[in-house]
């Protein structure tokens, strides 16, 4: 249900003397803000609406209904792990308590706060099998960046300043060399084998005395475990170099196996993968950062400690000396981190453990009833996720873009297509644990039909979509015209 | 083993095993060695029901003590109005990933391409966007983007009143990105002219970060910074308080080159300091240096206008290690934060918020003036809503003072200066108990032992 | 089919070099502006730059796709194509109509090392 006059941009539902809000009386006025010189202020007010509450929620409540979200159905999206978002968690995110601090309010008036933070610290290195955690990275990308940065600070602190190469596979995420770019290292490429692992001849001859590591998720990008990983940890090793463990695809492990006992050295985790937090759009996540022992000290400032006396556990902000430095501007996103500690809570030790093998169960099932219409370039089991190339027939000549695009106008989400580019017509499908056995029977069903169609009414998938708020859009127009604000002249 | 998230019945375990030939949910694992398996139980609390977990945050929430806010440095106390919140849980915007299927994505590109409206309007640049961790991260990209622009000179510039919070993120993103990064001294609370100029003639300088208002609150002049900085081919990046920007001279007037900052004090509760929102906007001619997501509007097959993430090329995802960055965020919710705020609010809101926040503290600064026991710290510059002040008095002891009866009295910026905000939130009452305790502190009412704070 | 030119030099990073005298005129091939798709940026360099040949000199970008550009031999820019920013999709229209530097060549010897139509026909397998 769509209302056309409210979903306009909020700038055309402006008029002038409308209001959306209402204030106290101000009951200083004899202090005017015109007596600052004027030459500091402003010589004209921003264009910003002015709109009445009302319109205000009407023109949001519609936006919402163009969206499509977890809560409105089945979100198949590879790599993303879209996982349901307990209502719970929301609530205490916005709990009274806690929403109101001030990140510098004084010592003992924030200590279940610090608690809190202390908590998920700890519950996150007992289910990876790390030391110590920071919780202040505020996303993926920044808790690769933040890693990365121990690494170098861990070789620099030996005097191996010459440490800056970092090795990853060709299957890997671009945030991964992106990340190692900003970080100021030099990014070695390592081959993959047909079957999608690392190739580990390829990465022998790559390890010397430059290397400050090698990053690796596990399960890989095409969801496959990789089963030579203690080897090649040891390799690294070896060559004085510390495992990075991207933990994009921790999921499927939660219950079965830890990146600590796997080898690597330093990891990070997004909690808006693994540990439920809402996807928002994409963002705020929060990427805490967890570390083998004898790599606590350099992480980032500051971090929250625990100081026991006889009676009772405290907890105190500390900025230690050997730490990297700094990476945001107080201890992370920590909204996002209540989250993910209620969603902890709410799971408890047990139920923990069903998380990565119904992710897997889900992932398998989904691959083997669909194998016979779908090219399956990898046999054998996956963990979370799979990766198929496009259809089987392929003289139809309808692509996995169509096929995404089809997929909407039956209300379900894409997987993720075009990526890894490993494959020409990738097509990446994560159910997460969640999702029922009749959800994704009927994902199963509406892929079968799509392929059907592929065959009988070819034009229709490559038109498609056909039932959703707009149709295919002009990228190249976008890209071209770069229209990136509104035009209040037109 | 019915658990409320996971819906597998042992029916359904049994039968979607079957389908993949197997038997227990441990052949999913057969892959991986069993000396790499976990085998023992997680040390972690037993399950907790819905209940429980609310009682668990119900304690903990005890230990926290609820203060009226005179802090700011950067994280501000303003009022969110209730529509907000009920906006921002519609769940189809907050369940919703990154907005790559844009025919069922058009509510969240639709939203940030408003507020790219509203932030460009906001710091009178062209361009923004909505991918910004914090304030203070956002100041590094702007730093890393100066550095990519100039391409080879690696020499950025930080003013002394920059938030210390801010440099010392800039200084640990310039380690170790390779940016030579050097200070421009502070004279009297504001960045010298002089040794700007001073150290931009050495030479190699890329870029050049000042702050409005700055640390200490104080408005700074800027008038002939751009044009020194344009003449050394260094980019003029603006760090800005985001609500301040309703009525102070934009960045676009100093006529700087980027605009930084968080939209925290848009509305987005304190929440112990995150999530927040950075914002970076730009002018058009840096559009393909500017890190992060852009949404662009297009039409669709059939004609009609629609929105659609644009100039991805740029992107860590196609670019790797050659991406201008490695951010893959769109800090989208709290962007949806910013824009309904903004809706709510217009120019007339925004600018009665600043209002308050100026006619509050300057009172609140005359007050403790007139008591003797305070000076400011910098008398002839002009402040907003924030602002310094020196005492011969204990700050440690005042501030314990302060919290016994609730208030945040302000941040202890050095042994003798205290930095305090106010806000539209702040009470003429609020603002005179503030004043008694700071001009009074050991005959000021504790009332530590009344049992009237909301929690108990 | 790919149009290709007879009398230029081709790189394997599918980049052409025109010689007009002891000037070079740099772009990329039919082949890889199809490759592409929709060009709606390219990235150059300032007049002045000197590049050795291999060098990375700019970029193209397409909606979904971005390529370096590699110079196919060294010289110094005397010229780039100001057309290219006002509409980048002139590349797609006539590839090599449409170079994208100009370069006063630093060593024509280096030409020797390129391909000329015939084998870059082959080497693109058409």
């Amino acid at each position: 249900m769509n209302n056309q006059y409210y979903s306009k941009l909020i700038f055309e539902l402006s008029r002038e003397g409308r209001q959306g809000y209402s204030l106290p009386p101000n009951e200083f006025v004899n202090f005017k803000i015109e007596d600052l010189p004027r030459q500091l202020l402003r010589q004209e007010g921003p264009k910003l609406p002015e709109v009445d509450e009302l319109t205000v929620v009407r023109h949001y409540t519609n936006m919402s209904n163009n969206n499509f979200g977890v809560d409105t159905g089945f979100y198949p999206l590879g790599s993303c792990t879209m996982k349901y978002n307990p209502k719970i968690n929301e609530d205490m995110a916005v709990h009274p308590d806690f929403v109101g601090l001030h990140p510098f309010q004084p010592a003992g008036t924030v200590d279940g706060a610090l608690e809190v933070y202390y908590n998920l610290q700890h519950s996150l290195a007992e289910l990876s099998g790390m030391s110590e955690f920071t919780l202040n990275p505020y996303a993926g990308a920044h808790g690769e960046l933040t890693g990365l940065m121990v690494m170098r600070t861990y070789h620099e602190s030996r005097g191996e300043t010459q440490r800056r190469k970092v090795i990853v596979p060709d299957s890997a995420h671009g945030t991964n060399p992106a990340s190692a770019a900003v970080c100021g290292l030099e990014v070695v490429t390592v081959k993959s084998l047909a079957d999608g692992t690392v190739d580990v001849d390829d990465l022998r001859p790559l390890l010397d005395d430059t290397v400050a590591g090698m990053m690796m998720t596990n399960p890989n990008t095409l969801g496959i475990f990789e089963r030579k990983i203690a080897t090649i940890a040891a390799m690294v090793h070896e060559a004085g170099g510390l495992m990075y463990y991207d933990g994009a695809n921790l999921n499927p492990l939660l219950g079965r196996c830890r990146p600590g006992d796997l080898g690597f050295d330093i990891m990070h985790i997004n909690l808006h993968k693994t540990f439920s937090t809402p996807h928002g759009g994409g963002g705020p996540g929060s990427g805490p950062v967890g570390v083998r022992a004898g790599l606590e000290r350099f992480l980032p400032n500051p971090r929250v400690v625990k100081v026991s006396d006889d009676e009772t556990d405290g907890f105190m902000v500390q900025h230690g000396d050997d730490s990297l430095g700094y990476v945001s501007g107080h201890l992370g996103n920590f909204g996002v981190i209540m989250r993910a500690y209620a969603y902890i809570l709410s799971l408890g030790r047990e139920n923990v453990k069903q998380v990565g093998p119904l992710a897997t169960l889900n992932a398998n099932y989904v691959k083997e009833s669909l194998k016979d219409v779908f090219e399956l370039p990898i046999e054998g089991v996956c963990k979370h996720e799979f990766v198929f190339d496009g259809l089987k027939d392929k003289s139809t000549g309808v692509t996995t873009l169509d096929v995404a695009k089809r997929l909407l106008d039956y209300g379900f989400h894409a997987p993720t297509i075009y990526f890894p580019l490993l494959f020409h017509e990738a097509m990446m499908i994560e159910p997460t644990e969640n999702e029922s056995r009749e959800t994704l029977d009927a994902f199963i069903e509406v892929l079968r039909t799509i392929a059907r169609e592929a065959r009988e009414n070819p034009d229709m998938v490559k038109t498609a979509p056909h039932n959703t708020p707009v149709r295919r859009l002009d990228d190249t127009k976008a890209a071209l015209e770069q229209i990136v604000t509104y035009n209040f002249e037109a | 083993m019915a658990y409320k998230y996971f819906p597998h019945t042992q029916d359904d375990l049994d039968a979607m095993l079957g389908r993949c030939g197997m038997k227990s949910l441990d052949d999913l694992y057969q892959d991986i060695p069993d000396e790499l398996v976990f085998k023992r139980e997680y040390d972690l609390p037993d399950a907790m029901s819905e209940a429980e977990v609310r009682r668990y945050f119900n304690e903990l929430g005890r230990k926290n003590v609820q203060l009226t806010c005179f802090a700011g440095g950067g994280y501000y106390d303003h009022y969110s109005p209730s529509v907000i919140n009920h906006i921002l849980d519609r769940s189809e915007f907050l369940t919703s990933y990154t907005p790559y299927q844009a025919e069922i994505s058009q509510g969240t590109l639709q939203y940030i391409f408003e507020y790219q409206t509203m932030m460009a309007q906001l710091t009178g640049m062209e361009v923004s966007n909505a991918s910004m961790y914090d304030g203070t991260t956002a100041a590094a990209e702007a730093m890393m983007m100066a550095v990519a622009n100039a391409k080879k000179r690696n020499r950025v510039l930080v003013s002394e009143t920059v938030s210390p919070i801010v440099r010392r993120v800039l200084h640990t993103y310039a380690k170790f990105h390779g940016v030579e990064l050097d200070t421009i001294q502070e004279k009297d609370g504001v960045t010298s002219f002089d040794d700007l100029k001073n150290k931009l003639a050495e030479g190699n300088v890329a870029g050049v970060i000042v702050a409005s208002p700055n640390f200490y609150g104080i408005v700074e002049d800027y008038t002939g910074w751009a044009d020194a900085c344009h003449e050394a081919k260094a980019l003029l990046i603006m760090h800005c308080n985001a609500s301040a920007l309703g009525v102070l001279k934009t960045p676009g007037e100093w006529g700087a080159d980027v605009a930084v900052g968080d939209g925290q004090s848009l509305g987005i509760p304190l929440s112990y300091g995150g999530p927040g929102v950075g914002f970076l906007c730009t002018s058009k001619k840096l559009i393909r240096k500017m890190p992060g997501r852009i949404v662009g509007q297009t039409t669709d097959a059939a004609g009609q206008r629609a929105f659609v993430l644009t100039l991805q090329a740029r992107e860590q995802h196609i670019r790797r290690e050659k991406a201008t960055s490695n951010i893959c965020s769109n800090q989208s919710l709290m962007a949806l934060y910013v824009t309904v705020y903004l809706s709510l609010m217009g120019r007339k809101g925004l600018r009665e918020v600043n209002e308050m926040g100026y006619s509050g503290a300057h009172y609140l600064a005359k007050r403790l003036v007139e008591s003797g026991k305070f000076t400011l710290a910098y008398p002839d510059k002009p402040f907003l809503n924030e602002f310094a002040v020196k005492t011969d008095q204990d700050l440690d002891l005042l501030a314990t003072v302060g919290a016994l009866n609730d208030i945040n009295i302000g941040i202890r910026i050095a042994d003798d200066t205290l930095l305090i905000c106010v806000t539209e939130q702040r009470t003429p009452d609020e603002i005179d108990q503030l004043v008694e305790v700071l001009t009074n502190p050991l005959s000021t009412k504790c009332d530590c032992d009344d049992d009237n704070s909301p929690q108990e | 089919m790919s149009k290709i030119i007879d009398g230029l030099y081709y790189s394997e990073t599918h980049e052409y070099v025109k010689v007009e005298g002891e000037m070079g005129y740099v772009g990329i091939t039919d082949y890889a502006q199809h490759e592409l798709g929709n060009v709606v940026y390219v990235d150059m360099p300032e007049v002045g730059d000197e590049f050795e040949a291999g060098d990375e000199f700019g970029a193209v970008e397409s909606v979904k796709a971005a390529s370096d550009l590699n110079t196919p031999v060294g010289g110094t820019v005397e010229e780039v194509n100001e057309a290219l920013e006002d509409e980048p999709g002139l590349i797609n229209k006539d590839a090599f109509a449409n170079w994208i530097i100009k370069l006063k060549l630093a060593d024509a010897g280096e030409l020797d090392g390129l391909m000329d139509a015939e084998a870059y026909r082959k080497f693109i397998g058409e």
